[in-house]
């Protein structure tokens, strides 16, 4: 057994993130009678290290316990190459224990602990051995449309927990924590966003912008209290808008797990989810009272890029040379970005000057043509 | 060289001349009304009469190019306003017959004073320029007597959803609509008609549109817009006469009497985010509009002129034409029977600084009572138009379209300011 490697990164900058999650949610129910001989796979993460017991398991079910030992809350992802997440773990706040199940065939994967939730993560390599089945074309798409469903149900766990967050925050008249909260419930919110549009009535209550309501329709969801905190600073009356605001996510989270998705939606998703940052974030629409559209461009940006991953294999197997240019813009795009981090977070968006608006427009244009192609290519 | 015709400079007369005649009596016979009147101009360079029941441009076959101006009014002065207009007037009926905006033209003055023509349309044609202008409700609000007299149908458009305006791209006082088939001559319209105007009005905002996006006749065929579809398949047409007579121009019993014979102008300016539909598959782009992006015509049939079926329904049991598809929600039979008479343009206003074209299209409707179709219909799109993802309201106004003027002792709106 080899030694796992811990990759050190330099201590990040206490930001936005750092004093918002002081409630502990209960542990995810863990599979304590794992498959794994032995018990789960213990990971010690800090703000420092990501230290997993182990760098090679058998080829079928893992379970890893991530125990957070740092200041910061962080999340544990098992990526395959191409960062393709096979399973992630979101929101394990400092002190928590929260088990992952994943299913792996043989190959070569990356363990990665994000602690503040953002970059690249501390990474460290995991070796899965045993039979490989290859699969047909369409096990194929159906393990992409599986591992995209997974990914929907991590968001939405976190999406979840951060909104009851933020709408306890506003609740208890607490307007700076609420602020500090409202653009990191909506990256969970933001990454998924074309599945929440599939429910077109739940979408415009929960996000919809000022002017976008109809006659008869109450402004109501994340922009109402986003204009409360940033324009009336005054949420004293916001307490029934918060509630529905969390009875509607309640709802659409279910709704959004309970919904087959075809290849092709998540081809498509791909595409949308860029076209939002194209028409809505680079222009500074969207938040337009809390300016902090940064944080959906990159929570936008990732939701894409995990649709992307999910059909990668089967991408890899029909248009090799679009998965490079994919790989390529995707992180032109990433790189153009970071530019414009700010601690845990994203600079606002009246910081940035339109020379530096346009640079990132270029790179998501020059991104959605490719990913426009993907849907075609899995219609084949 | 006063007075002399632009056209006849450049010796295309006769030829031009009796086309044109041949129109006349053709058109004359279709619409069965009294001479003189507006037609359209057989050939692109001729030109179309000024003079007639209603204003020309309207009910005029769609020229190919536009330049649309606002204008507001900065004097007080009742008087001035009116003198204006019939400057305008004489301006308008000289130019659109391919002469020079002044008597003295753009060469013909004193050397020692400044041309009363700008000189860019010399030697140009006529190019079928027509030039009609509105009122806007403002104009209304008591500066200039005529509170008492604003029309119904001139009350403020209700905001649909989605709606991002720009007020300094709205409104305003009076609008001048200048149509042609070569730029440069509606260009040269609208610079004349503002400087004439110097001290009175003050253009508020202009558009450029350079490419027709509307057909107003039968014998033209349907354009297309910036999306690359044939939108405005059932628009009304100068040949529909009896649907005219119901659907655009203002009757007696309507009110108020100086509008008889007028009609209503909406104009939106509708920016479209042209690079995220360009990587819209072409399926959806389609179930977007409901048509065939090649023939235009509607999803199911196999002509563009074909009349939708909404009701056939697809091996999936569903609608061929989508419950929120464009044409479904645009279609008359959606909306109370309101039609439209479109007569809107393309428009590239260059890129917007963040490497996006800044494009889309200058929609302008003419209608009998705007309240009563074109409200409906925009309420419906605003609302369900699976198309909103990809466009955006930008600009608005609503013009009361005064009747034409009939002969050389008429001008513009005398009968409001009678």
């Amino acid at each position: 057994m080899r030694t796992p490697s811990v990759v050190v990164t330099g201590l990040l900058a206490l930001g936005a993130l750092a004093g918002c999650s002081q409630d502990a949610p209960s542990a995810q129910p863990g599979a304590a009678g794992s498959a794994q001989a032995g018990g789960p796979i213990k990971v010690a993460a800090s703000d420092t290290a990501c230290t997993v017991a182990t760098s090679e398991v058998a080829a079928g079910t893992s379970t890893f316990a991530v125990t957070n030992g740092g200041t910061k809350v962080t999340e544990f992802y098992v990526y395959a190459p191409g960062d393709r997440v096979m399973a992630e773990v979101e929101n394990i706040v400092p002190g928590l224990t929260r088990e992952l199940i994943v299913e792996l065939p043989a190959g070569v994967y990356e363990t990665a602990c994000k602690p503040g939730m953002v970059g690249k993560g501390i990474r460290g390599p995991l070796k899965v051995t045993g039979e490989a089945t290859p699969l047909s074309a369409d096990a194929k798409l159906a393990a992409a449309t599986a591992s995209y469903q997974r990914y929907v149900k991590s968001q939405t766990d976190a999406l979840l927990i951060k909104t009851q967050e933020f709408v306890d925050a506003v609740k208890a008249g607490e307007q700076e924590k609420a602020k500090a909260l409202f653009p990191v419930a909506r990256t969970y919110w933001e990454r998924i966003e074309p599945v929440a549009e599939i429910f077109g009535d739940l979408d415009p209550k929960i996000d919809g912008r000022e002017e976008v309501i109809e006659e008869g329709m109450e402004f109501t969801g994340f922009h109402r209290l986003e204009r409360d905190l940033w324009v009336d600073k005054d949420v004293s009356k916001s307490g029934p808008i918060a509630d529905r605001l969390m009875a509607d996510v309640k709802l659409i989270v279910e709704k959004a797990n309970s919904e087959k998705l075809s290849p092709l939606q998540l081809g498509n998703g791909a595409k949308e989810l860029l076209d939002e940052v194209a028409t809505g974030k680079i222009t500074g629409e969207e938040d337009r009272y809390s300016h902090t559209d940064l944080w959906d461009f990159a929570a936008n940006l990732a939701g894409s890029k995990a649709s992307v991953q999910a059909l990668r294999p089967v991408l890899e197997e029909r248009a090799p040379d679009l998965v490079k240019t994919l790989d390529t813009q995707f992180a032109a795009a990433e790189a153009a970005l970071e530019e414009h981090r700010k601690g845990d977070g994203w600079k606002l968006h009246n910081e940035l000057s339109k020379a530096e608006l346009k640079k990132l427009s270029d790179a998501i244009n020059a991104l959605a043509e490719p990913v426009s192609k993907i849907a075609a290519v899995v219609a084949k | 060289m006063s007075g002399v015709s632009r056209r006849k400079l450049l010796g295309l007369g006769a030829a031009g001349v009796a086309a044109a005649g041949a129109s006349v009596a053709g058109a004359r016979m279709l619409l069965d009304e009294p001479a003189p009147m507006p037609v359209s101009a057989v050939s692109a360079l001729d030109s179309v009469a000024f003079y007639g029941e209603h204003q020309a441009g309207i009910a005029t076959p769609a020229q190919d190019r536009l330049h649309f101006a606002a204008f507001d009014v900065i004097t007080t002065k009742r008087s001035e306003l009116d003198a204006l207009l019939q400057e305008w007037t004489a301006a308008a009926a000289r130019m659109t017959q391919g002469q020079e905006a002044g008597t003295f033209g753009a060469v013909g003055g004193v050397p020692e004073a400044p041309p009363d023509d700008t000189g860019e349309a010399l030697g140009l044609p006529a190019s079928g320029l027509t030039l009609t202008i509105g009122f806007g409700a403002s104009l209304f609000d008591g500066r200039f007597g005529l509170a008492g007299r604003k029309p119904a149908a001139l009350r403020e458009l209700p905001r649909f959803p989605g709606d991002a305006l720009l007020p300094e791209l709205s409104g305003g006082d009076l609008c001048v609509q200048a149509c042609a088939n070569d730029p440069q001559v509606a260009v040269h319209a609208i610079r004349n008609l503002a400087r004439i105007g110097f001290g009175r009005v003050s253009a508020r905002y202009s558009q450029l549109g350079f490419g027709r996006t509307s057909s107003t006749s039968r014998t033209q065929a349907t354009p297309r817009n910036l999306m690359g579809f044939k939108d405005g398949t059932a628009n009304l047409k100068l040949e529909d006469t009896a649907m005219l007579r119901d659907h655009l121009w203002v009757a007696e019993k309507d009110g108020p009497a100086w509008m008889r014979g007028g009609t209503y102008l909406v104009t939106r300016k509708i920016r479209m985010h042209i690079e995220t539909w360009d990587r819209t598959s072409l399926a959806e782009q389609e179930a977007i509009f409901g048509r065939d992006k090649g023939e235009g015509a509607p999803l199911g049939l196999a002509k563009e002129f074909d009349e939708p079926d909404f009701a056939k329904k697809g091996p999936d049991g569903a609608p061929l034409i989508g419950e929120v598809a464009h044409v479904r929600l645009a279609h008359p039979s959606s909306n109370g029977g309101a039609r439209l008479l479109r007569r809107g343009y393309n428009y590239v206003d260059g890129s917007d600084g963040l490497g996006r074209l800044d494009a889309g299209l200058f929609f302008m409707s003419y209608q009998r009572d705007p309240h009563r179709q074109f409200v409906p219909v925009q309420r419906a799109l605003a609302k369900n138009d699976v198309l909103n993802e990809y466009i955006k309201h930008i600009s608005s106004g609503l013009f009361a379209i005064p009747p034409g003027v009939r002969d050389g002792g008429d001008y513009w709106g005398r009968a409001l300011f009678a």
